[in-house]
């Protein structure tokens, strides 16, 4: 258990590619905090600095009390689970999770009774003589997690790790990574680029794009109040709406020949895009619509179609009716979003 | 296994034929008439020749010269086994972590591995040549009087280190791609699980290598053992009755230059029991232990 603080970190490759800007913030003890982005964002590459396994170009980086940055990975006490798990093919599970123990020192009887442990919390005890070649992919996932559980590490990496496990089994092994890390209350960072588990596991999400870091906060608070546009289009599945529009600051945005209200006042007047959650719209309003593509959900269904000529989805409980092509939508104002038509920025 | 379908009967058999004739002509043939003629006598002007049951086998172990060949060879197999993996795995873990210049610098081992074998192998001979050989004034420098060819352990040294040299980048190329083929990932887990770099290879790198290793190990017997011809033709052609040699040039030696036909095929039999148990050595006692996926 332990505070981690990156300040400044950046990292620029030898060939003068700067993969991460300089980056800052906090880790608290006992959160979770997950970075999400497109592939290429620096999310790996940050976990990786974290990790030691990528040296870090400029910034400071802490764990505890300890500043990290020249230490090996195996002196910075932490512990990682990979994408494609790197388990040690020639050992068996038992000696997988001990491996890292044996390392340090630590006397056989309290090794195997750590392993013990870590084997009956992930159900693995039956496994334990097996190589990971004679096992699932859920269950080699699972070795990785105790792997990284014996350690009692003061940091938990996660990178990707259930991005090899179809899709059932990823989202119960999201709900017991999470149920793990909560029970034993350590700090962890845990990288994806899948927003649902982003939104379902962290306490805080970092979301970076293009090596810099668009925002930071819970994901009530991305959710609610997107910092960009690239996080209104990036978190929330499906994605939000955004119109080109056109903010003339008396309380109306022009979207083509359309006019709407807006509560909120902003100082910049111009171009803006208008960002409206797929769910914020409900059937039934003065905005006409027209509807092009309707996709089953079950409980909902996501109508696809353009408000004006701009292509716009609307997420509707399924009402089992049928619908017309030229509907009205009611887009509350209160739900609006608006960024700046050129920096995508928050207004 | 892939199952395949033909609808003629003949056509499988005649896909077949060629590698089935191959086999026969050139290994199965050859090796029956070795093994007939190790219980013959055979005169020496190829007149004809007489059955005479195992003698040819019991002249051949009570004989101090062939024991004395035999022992030179394991000898001679186990140092270029050694020398020749030790030093191509130190080249390919050094190699490996290299990151600037990297394929100029693999390129460089590998390219002795372009070199036709008996090249490179005369090459290795000229080093130690008694006149213009760099390794021969080396030795004078040293105050050794070398003399390649006269003195036994100075040929054997020759020949050793000639052959270990030749056979060092396909040991190279072998372990290079060995290395990496090991998942980045599992030598970052293996970072972040050990602070120490050489227990780290030991315990999980090698580990992964060692089919390549058993692999290498088995390739490396046979070419001490029969490869090696041309190194050890090269050195000793002249003399080679107080020179070392191997089993595999003693079988040449006697059969062709002293026309005992009958003993040196009893020799080739042994060499074919020899194969024969490292063939079974190599799929029975360390294949299934070693293979993980």
């Amino acid at each position: 258990m332990a505070t981690v603080r990156l300040s400044n970190i950046s990292k620029t490759y030898p060939n003068g590619a700067k993969a991460v800007h300089p980056t800052s913030f906090d880790i608290a003890d006992g959160e979770l905090i997950v970075l999400v982005g497109p592939s290429g964002c620096g999310k790996s590459t940050l976990l990786r600095m974290v990790a030691g396994l990528e040296d870090i170009t400029t910034g400071e980086l802490s764990i505890g009390e300890r500043i990290v940055n020249t230490l090996d990975p195996a002196e910075r006490d932490i512990a990682m689970v990979f994408q494609n798990y790197a388990l040690y093919p020639h050992m068996t599970v038992g000696k997988n999770m001990a491996y890292g123990l044996k390392n340090r020192g630590i006397d056989k009887a309290t090794i195997a009774a750590k392993v013990d442990t870590a084997a009956q919390m992930l159900n693995l005890t039956e496994y334990l003589d097996r190589r990971p070649s004679q096992l699932s992919g859920g269950q080699r996932q699972r070795v990785a997690m105790g792997r990284a559980i014996v350690r009692d590490p003061a940091l938990f990496l996660f990178d990707e790790p259930l991005s090899n496990l179809d899709a059932k089994l990823r989202n119960q092994m999201r709900i017991e990574i999470r149920a793990l890390q909560r029970r034993l209350n350590t700090t962890a960072m845990y990288v994806t680029h899948d927003q649902v588990e982003a939104m379902t596991m962290a306490d805080r999400i970092v979301v970076l794009n293009g090596g810099q870091v668009e925002q930071i906060g819970t994901p009530s608070e991305i959710y609610r109040a997107p910092a960009s546009t690239f996080v209104a289009s990036f978190m929330g599945a499906p994605p939000m709406n955004l119109i080109p529009a056109h903010y003339n600051g008396n309380g109306t945005v022009a979207v083509g020949s359309l006019s709407l209200p807006i509560a909120r006042p902003a100082d910049h007047k111009g171009e803006v895009v208008l960002g409206i959650r797929p769910e914020d719209a409900t059937i039934g309003g003065t905005t006409p619509f027209k509807l092009d593509l309707i996709e089953e959900l079950g409980a909902n269904r996501l109508l696809h179609g353009t408000i004006d000529g701009n292509a716009f989805t609307v997420n509707a409980p399924n009402d089992d009716q049928p619908l017309a092509t030229d509907l009205t939508l009611s887009l509350p104002n209160d739900t609006l979003h608006l960024f700046h038509g050129e920096s995508g920025v928050r207004l | 296994m892939k199952r395949a379908a033909f609808n003629h009967r003949l056509l499988p058999v005649a896909l077949l034929v060629p590698q089935i004739a191959i086999i026969a002509i050139f290994f199965y043939w050859p090796a029956w008439t070795a093994i007939q003629s190790s219980f013959y006598l055979e005169d020496p002007f190829g007149f004809g020749s007489t059955f005479v049951g195992t003698d040819n086998y019991t002249r051949l172990f009570a004989s101090s010269e062939y024991l004395k060949v035999a022992q030179f060879t394991i000898l001679f197999t186990v140092i270029i086994t050694v020398f020749a993996l030790g030093a191509a795995l130190l080249l390919a873990v050094k190699a490996d972590k290299v990151l600037r210049g990297a394929r100029t610098y693999r390129t460089l081992l590998m390219w002795v591995y372009a070199i036709a074998p008996p090249v490179a192998g005369f090459i290795g001979v000229m080093l130690f040549d008694q006149n213009i050989g760099p390794m021969t004034d080396l030795f004078n420098w040293l105050g050794h009087d070398y003399r390649l060819g006269l003195n036994y352990m100075d040929t054997a040294f020759a020949m050793t280190i000639t052959s270990i040299w030749i056979q060092i980048p396909v040991n190279f190329i072998f372990f290079l791609s060995g290395l990496q083929s090991i998942p980045q990932s599992v030598k970052e887990a293996a970072m972040i699980d050990n602070a120490s770099p050489t227990r780290r290879f030991w315990e999980t790198t090698f580990p992964l290598l060692a089919p390549t290793a058993f692999f290498l190990l088995i390739i490396n017997i046979t070419y001490a053992l029969f490869d090696t011809f041309g190194v050890i033709d090269t050195i000793v052609y002249g003399n080679p009755a107080s020179n070392p040699m191997t089993l595999v040039y003693k079988v040449f030696v006697d059969g062709f230059r002293g026309n005992d036909i009958g003993g040196s095929s009893a020799q080739s039999v042994v060499l074919m029991l020899l194969v024969l148990g490292l063939t079974i050595f190599q799929f029975r006692m360390l294949e299934r232990r070693i293979h993980y996926t």
